[in-house]
């Protein structure tokens, strides 16, 4: 088999038979359950607790409040260690915390026999604040009381830049909501809204801790498991290499498990037990509050083109609302307002302002897309108000101004050497019969009154990997059995999106031994597989995968040699081909891979010494690279009960090669999905007086249902990527991008009105069209 | 308290004590391993612990084990024969890619096995339908869909 | 682990009552899909659990000697939605049924347990209110029979007395039913697993040349602080002919007739927009099932 082809997923067996474990179904008989006591004010600090009552509950084993934890200050954010002390995750989270900073803030725990009299415990802690006003917003935190004393403003960070050429001039702007970016005159902007949302991953956060000796093990469902690693030993002041993690199986990700969030809390219970082992499964309800969610942004955006339509002068403002813990600091809000120069650029001026907020809000952190769906929205938006201010048509005016081949990134430095943006454009403009349709719908709109149809579309860049910003590499293992199977050790994680799969093909293309007969491991565990950053920034195909290609080169090239001194053959005559070692030339068998394996490692002789043969490599990835795509959106509004219906939804990608055709398709749907949920229905709600979180569950949380989402069309234009392993960019968060402002767009083409914010639920498309006179009980 | 139930898992007749504070789903993880019932949210919202209770789809999350006194469950485990083969349900996932992460999978094959078991044919709208009790945050329900249409789809016009 | 003090089982409605009598504050639950996410949030705790999922007296639609529709409590909505004879009678209850929860609430959760937790959003009562549906109430005095519509008296609250009486049959009077035709829309953000922002019903009955109204019910949820129905506007379409005039005056009356509040689900606005356009459709929708054409 190899790349290129249809694998089955190599966990699909167990997943759908059941026998797949995830992290509670690891639990070991006897293990304690922990419940987490949650502040019931945003802001303020805790005066005292009373831990008495609790302590009367039968079943109880430990409490821990804010006043016994260590006061050393750790990271959550899943990002490998920075050497440049500038480039360090904020520090700035204790295990519990005493000074409270949103609705649910973890201040105390219980570790009891059972989950309910854990929680009964819980109830009786009787806790004093005192309480300041909950700072919700950025114009409300910026200038107030500071959450953390370390930013007296509340601004955790701000980027200031302009562009000219492809020379970035740094600068420092100050926080600012009105019209005008950078202050000009010539710069008005329009401003639009995203709301904070949530990946609502199915398998909630969840971990459990134990002791074996002195070793503290932490089984968590965690993409980065290295990191969390050194977050749980910082926490917990512990040296690095008396922690183990272990992630099994994970129940989906999409980001929100990049962070490093209960594990210190059940290491910490389980310690204070003497190391017996704490579990600490969060409900439906603290995943929604406790662990993070995408960025809520006001997001200005100014645009003037010429008279043809190129574009002159563009500026952005981002205002992020990162909430309680800065978690991913400011690299969100970064990722985005640079992202709104590389998709188009402007000859004339090009401003950049950007700021990230402490709030009173549960944390902001990554969330597949990492920033983009939030800058497309916006970007993509403002694309078609002035197609239709200039009367051109939407893809025209990208035509001329979005990126091409060649293109260097005035951030990062690197040559574009892979852009099939265009051709994405030119097939989805094709699969959905763009002008035609757009013209039948012009006439359909002028007679039809309460349902209106529109097409519309966006684009996208995406970035692949973190690199030159961080490290990024990445650690595979291969160990040769003597029966010529081998097992594959990997730091990167699967959470659903298939790079196990990915990673097997890859070893199977260069070792020609088939997938059925190599045996991936999916748990990593930090004392055993070779050390990867994890899954974050669709970094794995690209820089796992070329750990994974690395490592296999080498044990080819342990192979070829060890066969080549048995035989008495030049190695440089030789390679691999169906299983066997062969001449290249002649393509004579010379022996079989098993052959080979089984000789060095159990041969009894004075001239070759045994060798287990294993291979183990660390790729350093030194490249970058821009995914693209575009997203093609038929629509039907109902406008009298704000209703959008998908007729039809064509997401086109160039994402490189193609490594695994059926697995990227599926990646794509799920991408649609979350984007169409996105567009359509989501969004975290808090009573504005308290901070408290009001739909923290899965019926007032909209995530799509099966009859929510529509018929998916997808395609990919291969351009080949040289930096690539095998000519492969990103593909696990681009397909959530364009969706939402391509939906928007749509709703733009077939109502006239122009939505800035999100979701386009019925709610606020209702008041938008009363507003615009589309409604109207009096006509 | 402790009460005794006598119920039929996956075919076998199971005599239990169990607390009558228990969940189903606590019941069959806990005291008989079943840990395909998986949580995914403890409130009969997103459908990852269903289980069929006397043939029929529940939330066994939001059913208490005291109830399924004298009833028969089926779980995933319950569908995988001696010699490993798996039920067309599961073996349809696997062809048409519908699994990624795997934690909604088990829930939604019960509900895919409970409308084989009905016999009939149903169009991809009723399908859609169908499983509109089961969250899935990875697939789009897509490939979900073409995995069902596979064991028991019937195009619109009434065709296979 | 639910907070739980003690379950029973009842098998019959005697049993049933004894039970109630004999633990004050217990509750009946029957597929337990509200009364379970009430322990879960914590609303009910220590809580003496009664089912009477065994009561055989309770399950199952039935066909009286007279007529009328008896549809026992304890009926679960997939056996409603499936039923021939509410399919063939009153479709508009069996398309309401299968709007609840999803397949698998709906494979144990009963059109009992959905009126009798007073909820201002449960799909199974405004289509019954638009057919004036009666309740038998069984105590320890005997059955008495209540019209729905003056079952509910505020959020969560109906005139059933808890811990002394249960619901035994939703009963549609043959009158209510024959020669009308109803419908009944669910508005929800989602297309499934939803809890209704609005819901609308409409039941009606056309003179015989089929161009005017003889009569119309009209019935919403989530519109005031109650299930309700909207008696001037049904009193001032009566007779009129199939025309926009009908429907506008459907869409004026309304408005004036409910009650709906901001809330952080849904703003009294969308609220208000929702009870003209749905109660329009609803009315279409009626009106087109029972062979008229509204001339517009």
């Amino acid at each position: 088999m190899g790349i290129g082809k249809e694998v089955k997923k190599i966990d699909a067996v167990q997943k759908v038979n059941g026998t797949a474990k995830f992290v509670e179904d690891m639990l070991p008989q006897g293990a304690l359950h922990a419940k987490i006591l949650h502040s019931t004010i945003a802001n303020g600090l805790v005066k005292s607790i009373d831990c008495t009552e609790a302590w009367k509950v039968p079943g109880v084993q430990a409490i821990i409040t804010c006043f016994d934890v260590p006061q050393t200050e750790y990271a959550t954010a899943g990002h490998p260690l920075s050497l440049d002390p500038n480039h360090e995750d904020v520090k700035d989270r204790l295990i519990l915390s005493r000074r409270v900073r949103f609705y649910g803030d973890e201040i105390a725990a219980v570790a009891a026999t059972d989950p309910l009299s854990a929680r009964k415990a819980v109830e009786r802690i009787r806790v004093q604040y005192e309480e300041y006003a909950p700072l919700l917003t950025p114009e409300a935190a910026i200038g107030a009381q500071p959450l953390n004393p370390a930013y007296p403003t509340n601004e955790l960070a701000r980027l200031d830049f302009s562009i000219e050429g492809s020379e970035v001039t740094w600068g420092k702007a100050s926080f600012a909501t009105g019209a005008r970016i950078a202050g000009r005159q010539d710069l008005v902007a329009d401003h639009f809204y995203v709301p904070a949302v949530h990946g609502a991953h199915i398998e909630t956060n969840g971990c459990f801790a134990y002791m074996d000796g002195p070793k503290m093990v932490v089984v968590t469902s965690n993409q980065v498991p290295f990191t969390a690693r050194r977050n749980i030993a910082n926490a917990l002041e512990m040296p690095l290499g008396q922690v183990r993690v272990i992630k099994p199986y994970m129940g989906g990700g999409f980001g929100n498990k990049q962070d490093t969030l209960y594990e210190p809390i059940a290491a910490l219970l389980c310690k204070k037990l003497g190391g017996k082992c704490v579990s600490l499964i969060m409900t439906r309800e603290e995943t929604f509050v406790c662990s993070r969610t995408r960025h809520a942004m006001d997001i200005f955006t100014s645009l003037e083109v010429d008279g043809e339509g190129r574009m002159k002068k563009r500026a952005i403002r981002i205002n992020a609302n990162g909430g309680a813990y800065a978690a991913h600091g400011h690299a969100i809000t970064a990722y985005a307002v640079t992202n709104y120069f590389q998709t188009y650029a402007a000859e004339d001026v090009q401003i950049g302002e950007s700021s990230t907020a402490y709030t009173n809000l549960p944390s902001a952190a990554a969330l597949r897309g990492y920033g983009i769906p939030q800058l497309a929205f916006a970007m993509e938006s403002q694309m078609d108000d002035l197609a239709v201010k200039l009367g051109m048509d939407p893809i025209a005016l990208r035509r001329l101004n979005m990126m091409q081949n060649g293109f260097l990134d005035p951030f990062d430095h690197f040559v574009v050497k892979s852009c099939g943006l265009g051709d994405c454009v030119d097939k989805g403009e094709a699969a959905v019969n763009w002008s035609a349709k757009r013209a039948e719908y012009d006439a359909f709109n002028k007679t039809s009154k309460k349902i209106k149809k529109g097409l519309g579309m966006a684009i996208f860049s995406y970035k692949t990997g973190v690199y030159p910003l961080q490290i990024e590499n990445a650690a595979c293992r291969i160990i040769l059995n003597e029966d010529g199977t081998a097992q594959i050790q990997v730091g990167a994680t699967d959470l659903g999106q298939g790079s196990d799969t990915v990673f097997t093909q890859i070893a199977s293309e260069i070792l020609t031994i088939p997938e059925e007969r190599l045996f991936l491991l999916s748990f990593q565990d930090t004392d055993h597989t070779p050390y990867d950053a994890g899954a974050y920034a669709s970094r794995q195909t690209y820089v796992s995968g070329g750990a994974v290609k690395k490592a296999a080169l080498l044990m080819k090239e342990k192979l070829l040699e060890r066969a080549a001194s048995i035989h008495g053959r030049q190695a440089g005559e030789l390679t691999l081909r169906d299983g066997w070692i062969v001449e290249e030339k002649s393509g004579e068998p010379l022996a079989s891979i098993a052959g080979v394996a089984a000789y060095m490692q159990y041969c009894n002789d004075h001239v070759l010494h045994t060798e287990h043969l294993t291979a183990e490599a660390t790729y350093t990835c030194m490249s970058n690279t821009f995914a693209f795509g575009a997203c093609f959106a038929d629509v039907e509004v109902d406008v009298p009960l704000g209703k959008v219906k998908i007729n039809r939804i064509v997401n086109v990608h160039d994402s490189g090669t193609i490594l695994n055709p059926q697995l990227a398709r599926a990646q794509v749907h799920g991408g649609i999905a979350m984007g169409v949920g996105y567009a359509l229905g989501e969004q975290l709600l808090y009573d504005p007086n308290t901070g408290r979180m009001r739909n923290d569950n899965l019926l007032d949380y909209k995530i799509p249902t099966s009859m929510d989402v529509p018929p998916m069309e997808t395609h990919f234009v291969e351009t080949y990527e040289p930096t690539g392993p095998f000519g492969n960019k990103a593909l696990g968060e681009p397909p959530l991008i364009p969706q939402a402002p391509a939906i928007r767009n749509a709703v733009l083409h077939a109502t006239g009105v122009s939505i800035r914010s999100l979701p386009m639920s019925p709610q606020n498309l209702v008041a938008a069209f009363i507003e615009a006179g589309l409604i109207n009980e009096d006509e | 308290m402790i009460k005794t139930i006598h119920l039929t898992v996956n075919g076998r007749a199971v005599e239990l004590g169990v607390d009558q504070r228990e969940s189903l789903t606590d019941t069959l993880r806990n005291r008989l391993g079943l840990t395909s019932v998986k949580k995914g949210c403890e409130a009969g919202e997103c459908g990852a612990c269903t289980v069929l209770l006397d043939g029929k789809s529940v939330n066994s999350c939001i059913y208490l084990s005291v109830w399924a006194d004298g009833h028969s469950i089926l779980t995933v485990e319950g569908l995988t024969k001696e010699n490993g083969e798996l039920h067309p349900i599961q073996q349809a996932f696997v062809e048409e890619a519908a699994i990624q992460c795997g934690f909604c999978t088990p829930g939604l094959v019960m509900t895919g096995v409970e409308i084989a078991n009905s016999g009939k044919t149903y169009t991809r709208e009723e399908l859609r339908e169908l499983i509109s009790g089961h969250l899935c945050r990875c697939t789009g329900y897509e490939n979900i869909l073409n995995a069902l249409e596979r064991v028991v789809g019937r195009k619109e016009n009434g065709t296979l | 682990m639910y907070d739980i003090k003690e379950t029973y089982r009842a098998h019959s409605i005697e049993e049933a009552l004894a039970l109630l009598e004999g633990h004050p504050g217990a509750v009946l639950v029957n597929g337990g899909t509200d009364v379970m996410i009430r322990m879960k949030e914590g609303k009910l705790t220590d809580a003496v659990l009664i089912s009477i999922m065994d009561v055989p007296e309770i399950i199952g639609i039935s066909l009286r000697e007279n007529g009328d529709i008896a549809i026992g409590a304890g009926t679960c909505f997939q056996d409603i939605y499936h039923n021939e004879v509410i399919r063939g009678a009153v479709p508009a209850l069996a398309h309401a049924a299968n709007q609840v929860g999803s397949p698998q609430i709906r494979h144990v959760a009963t059109i009992g347990g959905n009126l009798c937790n007073g909820a201002v959003s449960a799909d199974s009562v405004p289509i019954l209110l638009a057919m004036n549906a009666e309740l038998e109430l069984a105590g320890a005095q005997g059955t008495r029979r209540v019209a729905l519509t003056q079952f509910h008296t505020g959020p969560g609250k109906t005139v059933l007395q808890k811990g002394r009486e249960l619901l035994t049959t939703i009963v549609i009077p043959k009158e209510e039913y024959a020669g009308r035709y109803g419908s009944y829309i669910k508005f929800g953000q989602r297309n499934a697993m939803e809890i209704a922002t609005l819901g609308a019903a409409v039941c009606l009955k056309l003179q015989a040349n089929k161009t005017r109204l003889e009569d119309i019910r009209i019935a919403f949820s989530v519109a005031g602080p109650t299930p309700l129905r909207c008696a001037k506007t049904e009193a001032a379409l009566k007779g009129m002919a199939l025309t926009g005039d009908m429907v506008k005056a459907l869409r004026q009356g309304v408005i004036q007739e409910v009650q709906p509040r901001d809330s952080w689900r849904a703003s009294k606005q969308l609220r208000l927009q929702l009870v003209k356009e749905l109660g329009e459709r609803a009315l279409r929708q009626a009106a087109e099932e029972a062979g008229g054409t509204i001339h517009d």
